[in-house]
């Protein structure tokens, strides 16, 4: 009766398919106030006056709220475990503004389109100011962006908002210059990745509502209730305890829900008015005020012997955070840690990083979190090596990477890789995507050429030594679990996941155990679901839960059957006499501990691991370039991961599917793209172009799995790390066909086409 | 504006403003399958029928709809969760905000094409857009739908 390891449909799938009221914007109040932004035209400007009298005066408008109405407490929007490593740097409203659309003024009303038209009577004398789009030359640029003298950050972070800087850093091992007079060949390249949008259909959403307490209840489409409450209390200036916060059915979140976008703007509504207030962003708002990834310019010089080993790396990181600092500090270390720790036979590497704000909207978290940026860079550069010594780019790779035992000087500030099959799964994909039997580059009948690209990657499985999640689980009075968890499934289907690990761990079906939906007044503590931490550390602290469970309840079918506690087994729903044989069912305990035994048929279990367990992936695409036009296409995408156990297979594959996709949308069309007075231009999804289901070719999904001793059954992670091969693979592979080297993401058919054409003008 | 929608077999007459449209007027009764993902008329997440052919309920005003059959997911729960079975079998259901969107257009797809191929399924559903699944689970499950359906068509033979 094992479900790890099988294919469970997801617990709220019929819910889903038959489109039943779960998200939060179905479940909001009829009569919420409708909240909505008057948002800044400048991308840097100093409020001198502003009137919201006539607003006011609108019949149906409830409040205008400007920054004469705010709290002077500085924080940060991003969830990170306190105390968060990015700086206190923003106010709900201040008269700063900081980039095209940061709020200025918050109006509630009682229809949607009188709070609009709210807006245009609102009177705001602005003093524009230098601002900078550019983060190449935001270091000590005169414009600056956080001048006030109440940012605060954690010293550790090496912040200077005098000159734009959010964060710096170095790390370093060996000798470099030692390392370096190895080597026979050496790359050095500037990568430039620009910024994308998580783009998940639903909007970001919350709605919030005083209850008999006079507690501020908030219910939001958020990845991190636990942290929302944090932020909104100092953001607030309440404690608390005042606060309760849930979420419903998330419609996706990639990360983007990772930052508390904006729980705070209709939570000060109903502070202030008493009434339920609901602000749900449009989509160009999602577009243009949210939280996407990080601009990063990445320098890279790798360098190998004449035999093909990889001797050393050096990288330097430029991230723009824009114009606040929500995962600034962090994001960045990624592009570094888990693109450097893939090779195994380096004698040093440098890693060093500047983030700067600029005036654009403050990037956050997205899928894989630095990390794609980084190995962008660092697998493209491998290749250009591999070109360099005339090897096979697998080969290369094989020759180099890190495996099962090795330490990782630049992994986790130095840690042993305790569970790899990243070799495993080259050779799977290799097999299955044929690499050796496919050319570099071939040219179709119809003049299209054809080209292969690879591309490796890694992730961790939590934080480290900071995140911390808890499971609760009960043997209710009909003798089902109830698991309850402080872990948000936004779609990905933990909920599910984590039920499976429950019903193996007490040796019940998965369909006796249900799940409660998380709320910070009832749910265990968990810092929510982020940095593929899931599975595997919520994952272990069920296992844990369960552990203390299945002891209590054989402790209480022992008693029921007069028989000391070591004879008693829990299994197949029912706790037997090792030695007799008789037995009492999961029922009658529960029924038993709900009235005429004092049994205490809960347990709470909690995780924190010290290491965070990268997961591997090989991914191989073959691209299909229409020379005249520069059109291309993947007809193929073959990839291999090692994740550990897998605990869904099924789930798991959709995540990888769902990844690669992301991740060609990533290498193809998505691009935040700015007009020069700092406005989005890519304010819509007819600008901005995620992949459709026109543009996806044949995608091959395969595990490898390696097995994780401190993973719940050996698993690992995959989330995020499905993202990351697409854009050097695909980079990769146009450099096969065609020779071009594209440093720049998207790569754009217009780009290719010229640069094809250039090169036949040589 | 008065107007009369019959409404997943249910006749409404409600007084509107010219301007609403048939998103927010079926939002407002309470069908809350029908989502908004993008306020530009390509994301296909607001699909219903409006006299059994799809289209994008925040590109339609509700007076369009004056005198015409809507349907909406609410009303085609048997065959959202028939088709839906195949779905969540794939792991294709993933955050589900699109899903009742793309339910609705694969109803009307099955509705109108006869044995479609592949190509047919992906030119057809092109404006049904979804950021979890890459796509690859839905087509299986369609596929698998159609398989099944047209099997259980040749038992009726």
């Amino acid at each position: 009766m094992s479900s790890v390891n099988t294919s469970v449909r997801k617990k709220d799938a019929v819910a889903l398919v038959t489109g039943k009221p779960v998200y939060t914007g179905d479940i909001a109040p009829k009569d919420c106030l409708i909240v909505k932004l008057l948002r800044s035209p400048h991308a840097h400007a100093e409020i001198l006056s502003i009137d919201p009298s006539k607003a006011e005066k609108l019949p149906g408008v409830v409040c205008v709220l400007t920054h004469k109405d705010m709290p002077h407490t500085r924080f940060t929007l991003a969830g990170q475990t306190f105390p968060e490593p990015s700086p206190y740097d923003r106010l709900i409203l201040e008269n700063r503004v900081r980039f095209v659309g940061d709020p200025v003024a918050i109006v509630a009303a009682e229809r949607e389109e009188i709070a609009q038209k709210a807006l245009k009577l609102i009177r705001v004398h602005y003093k524009p100011l230098p601002f900078n789009l550019d983060p190449e030359k935001a270091l000590d640029n005169p414009a600056v962006v956080h001048p006030e003298a109440d940012w605060k950050g954690e010293a550790w972070i090496q912040g200077d908002p005098s000159r734009n800087l959010c964060a710096s850093g170095h790390e370093e091992y060996g000798d470099m210059a030692a390392a370096e007079a190895r080597c026979a060949h050496v790359v050095e390249r500037v990568y430039h990745t620009l910024s994308n949008q998580q783009a998940m259909t639903e909007p970001f959403t919350a709605f919030c509502q005083m209850d008999c307490f006079g507690r501020l209840n908030v219910v939001s489409s958020t990845q991190i209730p636990f942290h929302v409450r944090r932020i909104l209390a100092r953001a607030l200036e309440i404690p608390a305890a005042r606060i309760r916060v849930s979420k419903p059915r998330i419609g996706g979140g990639f990360g983007a829900k990772q930052t508390a976008v904006m729980e705070m703007y209709p939570a000060v509504v109903t502070l202030k008015t008493g009434r339920p207030a609901k602000l749900t962003f449009t989509r160009h708002e999602c577009q243009t005020c949210s939280s996407p990834r990080h601009e990063m310019v990445i320098r890279v010089r790798l360098g190998a012997d004449a035999s093909g080993v990889i001797r050393f790396v050096e990288m330097h990181t430029l991230s723009n955070t824009g114009a606040f600092g929500e995962h600034g500090p962090t994001t960045v270390g990624l592009s570094g840690e888990k693109s450097i720790s893939l090779y195994r036979h380096l004698d040093a590497f440098r890693f060093d990083f500047h983030v700067v704000y600029t005036n654009t909207m403050s990037a956050g978290a997205y899928r894989g979190y630095g990390a794609p940026q980084g190995l962008f860079a660092l697998e493209s550069a491998v290749d250009e090596l591999a070109s360099l010594l005339g090897m096979d780019p697998m080969a290369l790779r094989l020759a180099n990477i890190t495996q099962e035992g090795a330490f990782m000087p630049s992994y986790n500030h130095g840690s042993t890789n305790t569970s790899c099959a990243l070799d495993a799964c080259i050779r799977r994909a290799a097999e299955l995507f044929a690499w050796k039997d496919k050319p570099s580059r071939r040219v179709l009948p119809n003049g299209h050429i054809r080209g292969k690209g690879m591309a490796l990657a890694m992730q961790g499985s939590g934080i480290a030594g900071i995140d911390v999640a808890n499971a609760t689980v009960k043997l209710d009075e009909n003798g089902y679990i109830n698991l309850m968890i402080g872990a948000t499934d936004m779609g990905t289907g933990c909920d599910t996941i984590l039920s499976q690990i429950a019903a193996d761990c007490l040796g019940v079906d998965v369909e006796c155990v249900y799940v409660s939906p998380v709320d910070t007044d009832f749910s265990p503590y968990d810092c929510g679901s982020y940095a593929s931490s899931t599975t595997y550390v919520t994952g272990m602290a069920v296992v844990r839960a369960c552990q203390a469970l299945l002891t209590k309840i054989q402790d209480a079918g022992a008693h029921m059957l007069g028989c000391p506690a070591q004879r008693a087994v829990l299994e197949g729903g029912r706790v037997s006499d090792d030695e007799t044989g008789k037995s009492v069912s999961l029922e009658e305990i529960g029924k038993a501990g709900a009235g005429g035994a004092l049994y205490d048929l809960q347990a709470t279990g909690s995780r924190m691991s010290e290491i965070s367990p990268p997961p591997f992936m090989a991914g191989m695409a073959e691209v299909d370039i229409d020379p005249e036009t520069g059109e291309i296409t993947v007809p193929q995408y073959v990839a291999a991961v090692d994740c550990g156990t897998v605990i869904n297979p099924m789930l798991a594959r959709v995540q990888v599917e769902g990844g690669i996709v992301q991740g060609i949308g990533m290498a193809l069309t998505e691009n935040v793209s700015y007009a020069p007075n700092g406005s989005v231009r890519s304010n819509s999804f007819l600008q901005y172009k995620i992949p459709t289901r026109m543009d996806v070719g044949e995608i091959q999904v395969a595990f490898e799995s390696s097995y994780e001793q401190e993973g719940p059954f050996g698993a690992k992670s995959i989330g995020e790390i499905v993202i990351s091969t697409p854009a050097p693979a695909i980079a990769n592979a146009v450099f096969a066909a065609t020779g071009l080297r594209f440093c720049r993401l998207p790569i754009r058919p217009c780009d290719i086409a010229m640069g094809i054409l250039q090169d036949a003008r040589k | 504006m008065n107007i009369t929608i019959h409404l997943n077999g249910q006749t409404l007459e409600r007084n509107i403003l010219p301007g609403t449209t048939l998103f927010d007027f079926l939002r407002n009764e309470g069908c809350m399958s029908v989502k908004c993902g993008c306020d530009t008329a390509n994301c296909g997440l607001c699909t219903v029928l409006l006299e059994g052919k799809s289209v994008l309920s925040c590109s339609v005003l509700a007076a369009r709809a004056n005198g015409k059959h809507v349907r909406t997911l609410e009303g085609l729960q048997q065959e959202a969760e028939e088709f839906g079975a195949y779905l969540a079998g794939e792991g294709g259901d993933q955050c589900g905000f699109c899903n009742p969107g793309f339910i609705m257009n694969v109803i009307a797809m099955c509705g109108e094409l006869k044995n479609p191929t592949e190509a047919d399924v992906k030119t057809y559903l092109a404006g049904n857009l979804c950021r979890c699944t890459g796509f690859a689970s839905q087509t299986r499950a369609i596929l698998r739908y159609l398989k099944d359906k047209e099997a259980q068509r040749d038992v009726q033979r």
